[in-house]
C-alpha cells in the first residue's frame, strides 16, 4: 500500500490483549488530513481500546503507529497529547468543581518560566476558543455550574486547546440536544476545513451519515471493513457490525390498548434544586395499557424532572393528582412508587442505575429482593434462578452471572437495569432514554422487549433524544418545552419538524 | 433474543482467583507469618500459647474493626468507636463495681447504650445528610466526654469510695474472671471467643441478610440504590447501631481485662480498626469488602505486633516497621485497575 501524503495516522496490525483475551486482533485504522473517519461497532467490538490505544492510555500493544509517516511511540496520554492528538470522552474528563478556564488548560497550563500560573494569556486564549465554538459560558464559575451540553461544549474547547491534528469524539452527542448537535457538526466542518482528521464514535445512524466521509467498522476486536459513506448502505453498515441481518432498524409495533393505567392531572414540580420556579407546570395527560407515550423536548423542558417527580425521587414536593388504575395515587417515595408499580429507568445507569460493584444476580434483585427473603434472610438459589432466566430472557452477554456489573457493556448494563425493574413487576414504565449509550443490535432488542411488555398490559412512557425512534416506538406523542406540555401528537400526525417546532416553544402546531 | 445462551454460575476461575481480594489478604497473612518462622525468638514463635495471646491481644480490636467493616463497606467511616468502647468500658465498670448491678442488667445496659449513640450517628449520617466523618468525629469528641462526665474523671476501679473518705477494695465480680479467663485448657480466651461470635455474626448479615445487601447496595451507589426502593435512612441507621453494639462490647471486655474503667481508653482505636479493616482489602470507597477480609487483617496486625514483640524489638522501631508493613500489605493487595 502506498502511503497518501495527506494521510495524518496509520495504525497498523493492531493487538491487543486483556489477561490473555485478545480485544483487538490485527486491526487497520488510517485518518486523512481533513476527514471525519467514523469508527462503528457494537459495544465491546474494541472501538474505545483502539482509541485509548491512539490516546497513549494503553502502552503495551503489537503493531505500528505511524503519525505522518514516522513510526511513533507514545509513552503516556500526555506524549500523545504533545502530538496533537486530542480525545472527547465519553465519560467526561472535566473537573467539575474546577472553573472553565482551569479546565480547559488542564495539563498543560500556560505559566511564566514554567513555574508561575499565566492568568491572563489563560483566560485571553480561552475567551477566543469560546467564541470561536460560540459557547456563552463565563471563564470563571466553576464547570458543576453548566448543563451536561455546555460541558460537553467546554471539552471540545479543552480538546482544540491543544492545536490537536487529530481530534477524537467518543459519542460527543450523546448529551446534547439537536440544535447543539447542529452546532457540534459546524464545528466538525471548520475543523475539516482546517485540515484536522477527525475520528467519530457514535451509535447513531443518521448521525454517521451526515458527518462522516469514511466509515470503519470493527466487531469482535477484528477490522471488518472500511468504506466510504456513500458506497455504504444502512443495512449494509448494520450488518457488519452485528454480523447478522437485521432486517428493519425498530421492530414492527402493533397498538394494543387496554383500560386506563395512569392518568395524571394538573401536576406541577417546583424546582428541586430551590429556586422557585416550577420545572414542571401544569402537566396533564392519560395513558392506557398497552400504550407507549413519547416525550419530546429539549435539554432542560423538564422531561426527565416530569418522571422523577412521578417517581417519588423529590418527595413529596409534587403537587397534583395521579391515578393509577383508577386508584388515587399520592406521590411519596421511590419505595411507595415500586411498591404500587411504577417504576422509572434513569436516563444516567452508571450513576443512579446500576451498583457498579455489586455483580448480575444482586443488581437484578436489588429492586424485588423482598421476594427472596421473606423473613430478611434471602434464598440466594432462589434468586440465582431468578437471574437466570432474565439473563436467558433478555440475551444478556456476560461471562458469569458473578461479573460485576462495572464490567458490562452499556447495552448489557442497561438490560440488566431494565431485568432489574421488570422483576418488581411493573404496571407503568418510565423510560428515560432506555438505548443511550446502547449499540445496535441490544436496541434492537429492548424495542422488541417493549412490544412484548405493552402486548402484556403494561404502560411505558418514554423520553428519547433520537427522534427516529421516538417516531418509531411511540402510540402517541407529547411535547415539552419549559415544563409545559406544548404539543400533542398521534401517531399518523407526528414528524420531526412539528416535534422540533414544538419543542422549541412553538404552539402553533398543538 | 432466541440464542439461548448460558451464563455460567461459576466464580470466573482463573482471573477472579488472582484477584480475589480473599487470596491476596491471606498471602499477606501468610507471609507474616513466615516472617515469624524466621524469626522465631528461639522457637517461641512455635508455641501455641504466643498464638493465643495474639488473638487475646488483637480480640478488642478486632471487634471494633467488625462493626468497621460493616460501616465501611456503607460508603462510611466511623471515628466513635474508641470513645464509645471507653465510655462504655466506664459505665460496665460503673454499675458492675460500684453501683454493684447484676451483669444481667449491667451487660444490656451497656450494649444499649452503644447501639443507641451509634444510631444516634446513624440518624444524623442518613437523616441530616452530615458527613459520615464530621459526625462521627463529633461522636468521638461528645461520647469521650460523656465517659469523663460519668466517671468524675477517675478510673473506675475495684477501689470504692466511701462515704467516710476511705477507699474499700470490692471483690472481683465473676463475670470479670470469666470474661478474662481462658477455656479448652486454657488454649483459648473467652475474648477470642467473643471475637468469633462477632466475626460470625457479621457474616450472617453481609452474606446471608437482605440488610447486608443493602449496606453493599448503598456503599457502591446510594442513589441508585435510594432509586430502586432501598431503605437508605433505615439502614444507616441500624448500620452505625451495630458498630456502636459492638463498640459496647469491645469496651466490656477491655473493663475486663483491665479490671477497671479508664475513661481514657480506646485513644486510637479508631485508627487501628480502620488499619485492620483497610489492611484486609475491604475498600474505603465502600461497596466492596467483606468481614473474613477483616478477619484475616486482624490476625495480619496481630502477628506482626506479635513477632516484634517476642523478638524484642523497642517500641521505636516497632511503630515505625508497623507503619512501613502496613504500606507493604496495603500495596501487595493492591490489585484493581
Amino acid at each position: 500500500m502506498t502511503e497518501h501524503k495527506d494521510t495524518l495516522l496509520r495504525m497498523e496490525h493492531i493487538t491487543k490483549s486483556f489477561s490473555g483475551v485478545k480485544v483487538l486482533e490485527d486491526v487497520f485504522f488510517d485518518l486523512k488530513a481533513g476527514e471525519v473517519h467514523v469508527l462503528a461497532g457494537e459495544n465491546g467490538a474494541g472501538k474505545t481500546t483502539l482509541i485509548k490505544i491512539l490516546a497513549g492510555v494503553h502502552t503495551d500493544f503489537e503493531g505500528e503507529i505511524r503519525l505522518n509517516g514516522q513510526p511513533t511511540l507514545f509513552k503516556n496520554p500526555h506524549d500523545a497529547a504533545e502530538s496533537g492528538i486530542s480525545s472527547i470522552h465519553q465519560e467526561m474528563s472535566l473537573i467539575k468543581a474546577m472553573t472553565v478556564v482551569d479546565n480547559i488548560f488542564l495539563g498543560r497550563e500556560q505559566t511564566r518560566g514554567n513555574v508561575w500560573m499565566d492568568y491572563r494569556t489563560q483566560k485571553e486564549k480561552a475567551q477566543e476558543l469560546l467564541a470561536q465554538l460560540g459557547i456563552d459560558a463565563n471563564l470563571s464559575l466553576t464547570v458543576e455550574e453548566y448543563p451536561v451540553s455546555v460541558r460537553q461544549m467546554i471539552e471540545i474547547a479543552k480538546a482544540l486547546a491543544y492545536d490537536a491534528r487529530i481530534i477524537i469524539m467518543d459519542e460527543p452527542t450523546s448529551a446534547l440536544n439537536e440544535l447543539e448537535v447542529k452546532r457540534l457538526f459546524q464545528i466538525i466542518q471548520d475543523l475539516k476545513q482546517k485540515k484536522c482528521g477527525i475520528i467519530y464514535i457514535s451509535h447513531r445512524l443518521e448521525e454517521i451519515y451526515e458527518i462522516s466521509d469514511r466509515i470503519s467498522v470493527l466487531r469482535d476486536g477484528k477490522h471488518i471493513g472500511t468504506a466510504k459513506a456513500d458506497d455504504l448502505s444502512p443495512q449494509e453498515l448494520i450488518q457488519w457490525m452485528v454480523g447478522r441481518k437485521i432486517n428493519q432498524q425498530f421492530p414492527e409495533r402493533k397498538l394494543f390498548t387496554g383500560k386506563e393505567r395512569l392518568k395524571v392531572e394538573n401536576l406541577y414540580l417546583p424546582d428541586p434544586i430551590g429556586s422557585k420556579e416550577w420545572v414542571v407546570e401544569d402537566v396533564s395527560f392519560s395513558l392506557k395499557a398497552g400504550e407507549i407515550l413519547g416525550i419530546a423536548g429539549l435539554q432542560g423542558s423538564g422531561k426527565s424532572e416530569l418522571f422523577h417527580g412521578l417517581f417519588g425521587t423529590y418527595g413529596k414536593s409534587v403537587d397534583g393528582t395521579v391515578h393509577l388504575d383508577g386508584n388515587p395515587f399520592k406521590i411519596h417515595s421511590p419505595i411507595q412508587s415500586i411498591k404500587h408499580g411504577l417504576v422509572l429507568l434513569t436516563n444516567d445507569r452508571k450513576g443512579t442505575g446500576l451498583v457498579l460493584p455489586m455483580n448480575i444476580i444482586r443488581n437484578i434483585s436489588l429492586s424485588s429482593i423482598k421476594a427472596y427473603s421473606p423473613a430478611g434472610w434471602i434464598q440466594i438459589q432462589k434468586e440465582k434462578n431468578t437471574a437466570q432466566d432474565h439473563i436467558v430472557a433478555f440475551g444478556i452477554k456476560a461471562q458469569s452471572m458473578h461479573q460485576e456489573v462495572e464490567t458490562l457493556s452499556g447495552g448489557n448494563q442497561q438490560k440488566v437495569v431494565l431485568a432489574k425493574w421488570l422483576e418488581t413487576h411493573p404496571k407503568v414504565l418510565l423510560l428515560d432514554e432506555p438505548t443511550l449509550g446502547v449499540d445496535v443490535g441490544a436496541k434492537h432488542d429492548i424495542y422488541t422487549l417493549m412490544n412484548q411488555w405493552t402486548k402484556q398490559g403494561m404502560a411505558i412512557l418514554l423520553i428519547t433524544s433520537e427522534l427516529p425512534e421516538l417516531l418509531a416506538m411511540s402510540d402517541r406523542i407529547m411535547v415539552m418545552h419549559r415544563g409545559r406540555i406544548t404539543a400533542e401528537l398521534t401517531k399518523a400526525e407526528a414528524t420531526q419538524e412539528k416535534i422540533i417546532h414544538a419543542a422549541m416553544g412553538d404552539e402553533k402546531t398543538a | 433474543m432466541k440464542t439461548k445462551q448460558k451464563v455460567q454460575d461459576r466464580k470466573d476461575q482463573q482471573r477472579n482467583w488472582l484477584r480475589s481480594p480473599l487470596l491476596r489478604a491471606f498471602a499477606a497473612l501468610v507471609l507474616v507469618f513466615l516472617i515469624g518462622i524466621m524469626f522465631n525468638a528461639d522457637g517461641a514463635f512455635f508455641k501455641w500459647n504466643t498464638h493465643r495471646d495474639m488473638l487475646r491481644h488483637i480480640s478488642v480490636f478486632a471487634i471494633l474493626a467488625c462493626g468497621m467493616t460493616l460501616v465501611i463497606i456503607a460508603a462510611g467511616i466511623d471515628l466513635s468507636v474508641g470513645s464509645l468502647l471507653g465510655l462504655t468500658a466506664v459505665l460496665f465498670s460503673l454499675f458492675t463495681l460500684q453501683k454493684a448491678w447484676s451483669p444481667w442488667l449491667a451487660l444490656p445496659a451497656c450494649l444499649v447504650i452503644g447501639a443507641a449513640l451509634g444510631a444516634a450517628s446513624g440518624r444524623l449520617i442518613g437523616r441530616f445528610k452530615i458527613q459520615p466523618f464530621i459526625a462521627t468525629l463529633a461522636m468521638m469528641v461528645f461520647a469521650r466526654g460523656m465517659a469523663k462526665w460519668v466517671s468524675g474523671g477517675q478510673k473506675i476501679s475495684t477501689a470504692v469510695l466511701q462515704p467516710d473518705g476511705t477507699y474499700q477494695y470490692v471483690d472481683v465480680p465473676p463475670i470479670f474472671d470469666f470474661i478474662n479467663s481462658k477455656v479448652l485448657n486454657e488454649n483459648l480466651a473467652v475474648v477470642t471467643l467473643i471475637l468469633f461470635a462477632c466475626v460470625l455474626i457479621c457474616w450472617v448479615i453481609l452474606t446471608k441478610l437482605r440488610w447486608g445487601r443493602y449496606i453493599y447496595a448503598i456503599g457502591g451507589n446510594e442513589e441508585a440504590a435510594r432509586l430502586s426502593g432501598i431503605p437508605v435512612i433505615r439502614t444507616k441507621l441500624l448500620t452505625y447501631g451495630l458498630c456502636g453494639f459492638f463498640c459496647a462490647i469491645a469496651g466490656i471486655c477491655q473493663a475486663a481485662q483491665e479490671l477497671q474503667g479508664d475513661p481514657e481508653a480506646g485513644m486510637t482505636y479508631e485508627l487501628t480498626a480502620i488499619a485492620i479493616v483497610v489492611i484486609g482489602g475491604t475498600n474505603l470507597m465502600g461497596g466492596r469488602g467483606g468481614i473474613g477480609l477483616t478477619f484475616i487483617g486482624a490476625m495480619t496486625i496481630g502477628y506482626l505486633e506479635k513477632i516484634l514483640s517476642i523478638n524484642a524489638v523497642g517500641e521505636a522501631s516497632r511503630l515505625m516497621l508497623t507503619g512501613a508493613i502496613i504500606i507493604g500489605a496495603v500495596l501487595f493487595q493492591k490489585t484493581r485497575r
